[in-house]
């Protein structure tokens, strides 16, 4: 109690201290002598750096406003705004709080103001502080593009000096952040005049160099065309690039350079075939996954190499047997470990602020192996508890591990051995419904699109799926608003009707609603059309079921297969629906609603005389199915 | 400015009356004796290559290839102690394998019905550890009937009728099931299968001790076992069934697998290791241990001024006196500059009873002294010429113009051996003075037009010399301390065997150092060859030679009466007399004794005994330490640590 009493007062007498000398600083800044003005921004510069409190003290007394008028005044001496920038840069560099308060200051404009000046100490102040306000999170980047004149005169700087090389391609990296930034630097030439400080001399001026490459050739075309064609000191930069990936190489070059071929190559620049992505990009980005990499660099090293590899079957396979990757991975889950949570709180901390993405790293790379080989598939499925995993990452708080725990799942549910296997085993279905119940958009569609899988004829698992009341819920999948979800929500609902009990579909029919079938059946998407109509095909299969639903639904499936037939659609569209009408007219007493119906008759009779072969198979397989006798089926 | 070569030729016949062909033209001789020797090889080669079963004539390139990769791969391997794995044993191998293509490919020829007729063979010899990291690849020529194909590594006598890593000490990758056996008959799941057309690599990692396999070039990872691999193994492969096929790359032809890249980034981590080890508390040690070091080194060749300097700055003690340092370095100069007798004088001098204690140092001095006569540097000599000696350049063709090099480099060493002569000797071909731009240092006469032998030299030396010219003017007499030091720089050390190594620059180096050693004044810049003759060129100083050879010999059978026979004396004095017997004895086989860099051997036991008659180490610290650092990794390579490969004292300095 004593102690408290104690402390109070005194912490206070410390801060107000402190706050006295911070004032003085300030003060000094408004001295009618510019000599006294110079020197008290020297010593202020003294004063605040390493010291965040200083800062701190610094921001809230008001001096930023001050030194800002300072640096924009032109009566002010040029050593005098120099020092007034690297003030700035000081504060700059203390804590997200001080930046934000320099930002709302207008730090931004008026330091871009002050490169116009010619003095090129006073530029690399400018830039050094700029450089900082930016690469924070904190900063908006689009406050670098507002003023139009500012890239191209950023790029005039670019060559000034080492430091100028350094911060503007620095400022750059992390400015570009959408496509649209990605085209005004690439309009103002930035590849041309960034490529040759790919072999600065100096090690930092390399590495943002390399930086500014990936962020501009990200998933973009145009860059990446450009950049194929680019010589370095009469070198291809995929060469340079490969240099830079050697394995004596900085960990951060080695893969920033692979993750700018991983992109030339993704937006078709590079084929995958070529040997700087096999033997060089590919193995690069798997040994960033190893243990002896850091954290970071772990997830970067497998989020991109999923990236590269995702579309590509051959590089998948590569992948799966280079440095026992599949099992690599599977170190991913071991974090925080159980060691470190006891012996190393700062240790434990580190590793639960990366456990997530770890882990979504690794589900986003199985992903991408399983996504075609059946052998990978295997592989992954019987690596340790992968199966648990996946199914504990479905349920995880972070709406990263699960999107990824999905597309793992969805990517590994391709094969049919693992749906019959441990698919069932571990009844991933479970937290699939679970996750299907909630769930962003995003979520929603890997989930549903997995789903279709699990409802496949042979898949084990259809039959709980179906008792935990799935209809209802792809039903309402079919009414979203994103094409992807209502194309899911019918295709499982397609999957489902195939070969099902009667009481399944009748089960369908009734939770769609013919309505919702018929609004379907107009719906802009293709594949939605396709599927509804897979949908109706598969429900009306067998005799009785295809006489029990025309009986209650005939008139209306007949007039959307008429409007069909009329539209303007695919030849798949058609055959599809001549399908349809082939099923109907297998039924006993469906029948009646062709053979009653001239129009339909003349219509197939004109699909009969097409010219596309597959129509005139599925018309004659219509005719064939009406001149058919029960009677004569049963001699 | 370049005559023809015949009309060089003829100029120099007339010039030295001579009829024995020039160096010049010897040399065309011999590299027509060359062509025609290489082309019978070639047509050797072909007519053999029936019988090596290969037909291909590109097979000695190969051969080149194999060794160049070889060497750069492993450079840290001594052949002679411990040859490279370069194809398959004919002799440690099962009878079911056969051997082609220099015994390259291997291919199954037993019956192949079950396991028992499993075969194997191993290359000639086991993976050094000094190489660090190793490896090798096999391409599938053919997988035969069921593609049963082990490659790995086994140790001598693990039982040929098995496939490698069934057995103990034997590792393999198996193609049928692309499993590993590490010394047992039951595989662990590792990579893919493999077939024909693959190419199968094979790494060791004696630093770590693990091995790892690829497959067309991809890594398939560390092997399942650590630390476990056994000293001594060979490459190894085992067939099982009939039609398989298999061909070795030991180095002939570029790996599919980028091990260079490997290899890089354990040389990196070891030299970041020995860059990052720890000293913690002893950081104040350490500074003074190095500072002695520097300062003891400096002090041993005598480089006063720098020593004093470095002592002052870093305030550490020099235990020798000033006077006495300068009495060394004194001595050395004079030996170096080919001055023996002189410097015979200074040593006496300065030092009494020193020689007479050591005879043999006194006998090897006395044979220098003979070589330098020949030369015609030798004061002895010299001072026949119409000049004195004192006003020549001191350091003709001293060490630093030509820097030591590896025996290997002929090329280097002949440009050497034409530098020092020319400049000292006094020139007959007087007339070319007015050509010459230092008109004080007349034996440095040296026009281009007058060197026929090698316009190129002296066409380069003398735009040197222009740069030089202002400081030759002053540079007469004795060069000053200040000049030493930075010449220093350059020829210094020759103590021990590693340091000669350790000063080989390339050949690019060596220029920059010319460069240097014109600027700094010695002015030396006439390696015209018109001027080397036997004592210069004078009939007196030829005499006095004569006179002093005499002198020798009997020195020579005194000390055997004295001491018996010493057969390193006896070759000594044939080398040194054998020069006599040639016309042109910078060219004969003996001429490398005329050389000034073999001053430097002489002139550091000169400097050793002189130092340890004041009770002074004979050998700068600095140099133990090397040698110690050099000897150790040559020890670590004998007992087996793999890092020595990445470790090599060479690799850090600079």
């Amino acid at each position: 109690m004593m102690a408290c009493l104690l402390e109070a007062p005194l912490r206070i007498s410390v801060l107000s201290e402190v706050t006295a000398t911070s004032r003085h600083y300030v003060d000094r800044l408004f001295d009618p002598d510019p000599q006294n003005v110079l020197q008290g921004v020297i010593d202020m510069k003294n004063a605040v750096i390493g010291n965040n409190k200083q800062k701190a003290n610094l921001i809230v007394l008001g001096a930023v406003p001050r030194l800002l008028y300072l640096l924009q005044q032109s009566s002010s001496s040029l050593e005098l705004r120099t020092e007034c920038a690297v003030v700035l840069g000081s504060l700059a560099m203390g804590t997200e709080n001080n930046i934000k308060s320099l930002v709302d200051c207008h730090i931004i404009p008026a330091l871009l103001q002050g490169l116009l000046c010619s003095d090129l100490i006073f530029i690399e102040a400018c830039l050094r502080c700029l450089r900082t306000v930016f690469i924070s999170p904190v900063t908006p980047v689009q406050l670098l593009y507002t003023d139009p004149t500012v890239i191209p005169h950023l790029m005039s700087l670019l060559s000034r000096s080492r430091h100028t090389k350094e911060y503007i391609t620095q400022i750059f990296a992390h400015c570009c952040k959408t496509p649209e930034h990605q085209t005004v630097l690439f309009n103002h030439s930035a590849i041309q005049n960034i490529a040759p400080l790919l072999i600065s001399p100096s090690d930092k001026v390399r590495m943002q160099a390399l930086k500014c490459f990936s962020v501009l050739a990200y998933e973009n075309t145009q860059v990446s065309m450009t950049l194929v064609n680019v010589l370095v000191d009469g070198e291809q930069l995929s060469q340079v690039f490969v240099r830079m990936m050697q394995r004596d190489k900085p960990i951060e070059m080695q893969l920033t350079a692979a993750k700018c071929l991983t992109y030339m190559c993704r937006a078709g620049a590079i084929r995958t075939d070529d040997n700087c992505i096999i033997l060089k990009t590919l193995p690069c980005l798997v040994r960033m996954c190893s243990k002896e990499r850091l954290l970071e660099e772990r997830v970067e090293g497998a989020e991109t190499l999923a990236y590269l590899m995702e579309p590509d079957v051959e590089l998948q396979r590569i992948a799966s047997f280079t440095d026992h990757l599949v099992s690599m991975l599977a170190d991913y889950f071991k974090y925080p470990s159980s060691v470190s949570a006891i012996t190393d709180i700062k240790r434990l901390d580190h590793d639960l602020k990366h456990a997530h993405e770890l882990r979504q790293a690794a589900f986003k790379l199985y992903a991408s192996l399983g996504s075609n080989d059946e052998d990978i598939r295997k592989k992954i499925t019987e690596t340790e508890n992968m199966m648990d995993r996946i199914v504990s990452g479905l349920s995880e708080s972070s709406i990263k591990v699960r999107l990824a725990a999905v597309r793992c799942l969805h990517s590994l549910s391709r094969s049919v051995q693992q749906l019959r296997t441990s698919f069932h085993d571990h009844a991933v279905w479970k937290p699939l419904m679970k996750l299907l119940q909630n769930a962003p958009d995003e979520v929603l569609v890997m989930a549903s699109s997995t789903l279709c899988n699990l409802l496949l004829e042979f898949s084990p698992s259809k039959e709980p799926i179906l008792d935990s009341g799935v209809i209802e819920l792809l039903c309402s999948l079919t009414q979203s608003d994103s094409p992807a979800l209502r194309v899911n929500g019918i295709w499982a609902l397609m999957n489902m009707a195939f070969q099902a009990d009667q009481k399944v579909k009748v089960e369908i029919v009734r939770a769609l609603g013919t309505e919702q079938l018929f609004r379907l059946l107009s719906d802009p998407d293709t594949n939605v059309l396709m599927k509804t109509l897979g949908l109706l095909r598969n429900l009306l299969s067998t005799r009785p079921h295809i006489d029990q639903i025309m009986s209650s639904h005939g008139k209306q499936i007949m007039q959307a297969v008429t409007l069909i037939l009329e539209g303007e659609h695919s030849i798949e569209v058609k055959e599809q629906t001549l399908c349809i009408l082939a099923n109907i007219a297998d039924g006993n007493t469906a029948k009646e609603l062709i053979m009653t119906n001239d129009d339909m008759l003349q219509k197939i009779k004109y699909y009969m005389g097409h010219s596309n072969v597959k129509l005139q198979l599925a018309a004659t397989f219509c005719i064939s199915n009406l001149i058919w006798n029960e009677e004569d089926d049963s001699p | 400015m370049a005559l023809p070569s015949c009309q060089q030729c003829a100029l120099r016949r007339a010039l030295c009356s001579t009829t024995v062909p020039t160096r010049h033209c010897r040399a065309a001789v011999i590299r027509g004796y060359l062509t025609a020797a290489v082309s019978l090889l070639t047509k050797m080669a072909e007519l053999g290559a029936g019988s090596l079963l290969t037909g291909d004539p590109a097979f000695s390139y190969q051969e080149h290839e194999l060794n160049e990769r070889l060497k750069r791969l492993y450079p840290a391997v001594n052949e002679e102690e411990t040859p490279l794995p370069r194809s398959w044993s004919p002799k440690d191998k099962y009878s079911y394998i056969g051997l082609s293509q220099n015994n390259l490919r291997v291919h199954y020829k037993g019956h192949g019905k079950n396991h028992k007729d499993a075969a194997s063979v191993r290359a000639t010899h086991p993976i050094p550890a000094a190489c660090g990291i190793y490896y090798f690849e096999v391409k599938i020529v053919s997988k035969g009937r069921d593609g049963y194909m082990g490659i790995g590594l086994s140790a001598q006598g693990v039982n040929m009728n098995r496939l490698p890593g069934w057995d103990k000490h034997s590792y393999g990758y198996h193609g049928d099931d692309g499993h590993s056996f590490c010394s047992s008959g039951t595989g662990q799941p590792y990579g893919p299968t493999f077939t024909t057309g693959d190419v199968i690599g094979c790494c060791v990692n004696l630093i770590n001790n693990t091995c790892f396999y690829t497959k067309n070039g991809h890594s398939l990872g560390n092997n399942l076992m650590k630390n476990d691999l056994r000293p001594n193994l060979y490459p190894t492969v085992g067939l099982q069934t009939p039609g398989e096929i298999v061909d070795a790359n030991f180095g002939q032809q570029p790996f599919v697998f980028d091990i260079e890249d490997y290899m890089s980034e354990w040389r990196a981590k070891i030299h970041s290791m020995i860059a990052r080890f720890p000293i913690g508390e002893r950081l104040g040690d350490w500074q003074s241990v190095l500072q002695n070091m520097v300062s003891s080194y400096l002090v041993h060749h005598g480089y006063c001024a720098t020593a004093m300097a470095f002592s002052r700055a870093t305030e550490t003690m020099i235990q020798e006196d000033q006077t006495s340092i300068k009495n060394r370095q004194r001595i050395q100069k004079l030996v170096l500059a080919g001055r023996v007798g002189e410097a015979i004088d200074a040593t006496q001098q300065l030092y009494p009873g020193l020689l007479e204690h050591n005879p043999n140092l006194l006998f090897m001095l006395k044979c220098r002294q003979f070589v330098e006569m020949v030369n015609g540097t030798d004061s002895e000599v010299r001072c026949f010429s119409v000049h004195s000696p004192k006003s020549q350049d001191s350091y003709p063709g001293s060490p630093n113009l030509s820097p030591r090099h590896g025996a290997t480099n002929a090329h280097l060493h002949s440009t050497g051996a034409d530098s020092p002569t020319c400049s000292n000797g006094v020139t007959p071909t007087n007339k070319n003075k007015s050509h010459n731009k230092y008109t004080g240092v007349s034996s440095a006469s040296s026009s281009p037009s007058s060197s026929p032998s090698s316009v190129n030299y002296s066409e380069s030396n003398s735009t040197d010399s222009t740069k030089s010219q202002p400081h030759s003017a002053t540079s007469n007499q004795e060069t000053s301390d200040s000049e030493m030091e930075i010449e220093a720089e350059h020829y210094s050390n020759g103590v021990t065997e590693s340091s000669a190594r350790i000063m080989n620059g390339t050949y690019k180096h060596q220029e920059i150092l010319q460069a240097d050693d014109s600027s700094v004044g010695n002015g030396v810049a006439d390696d015209s060859c018109s001027s080397r003759q036997l004592c210069g060129g004078n009939q007196a100083a030829t005499e006095r030679m004569i006179q002093f050879g005499r002198e020798l010999q009997a020195l020579s059978e005194q000390l055997c009466r004295q001491y018996g026979k010493n057969a390193t004396h006896k070759k000594m004095l044939q080398d040194a007399f054998s020069l006599l017997a040639y016309s042109d004895p910078w060219n004969c086989p003996v001429g490398q004794q005329l050389d000034p860099m073999q001053r430097e051997a002489i002139c550091s036991a000169l400097n050793s005994a002189i130092l340890e008659s004041q009770n002074l180490p004979k050998q700068p610290p600095l140099m133990l330490a090397l040698g110690q650092a050099t000897e150790c990794v040559q020890l670590m390579a004998r007992v087996r640590s793999g890092s020595c490969s990445f470790a090599r004292v060479d690799n850090f300095l600079h």
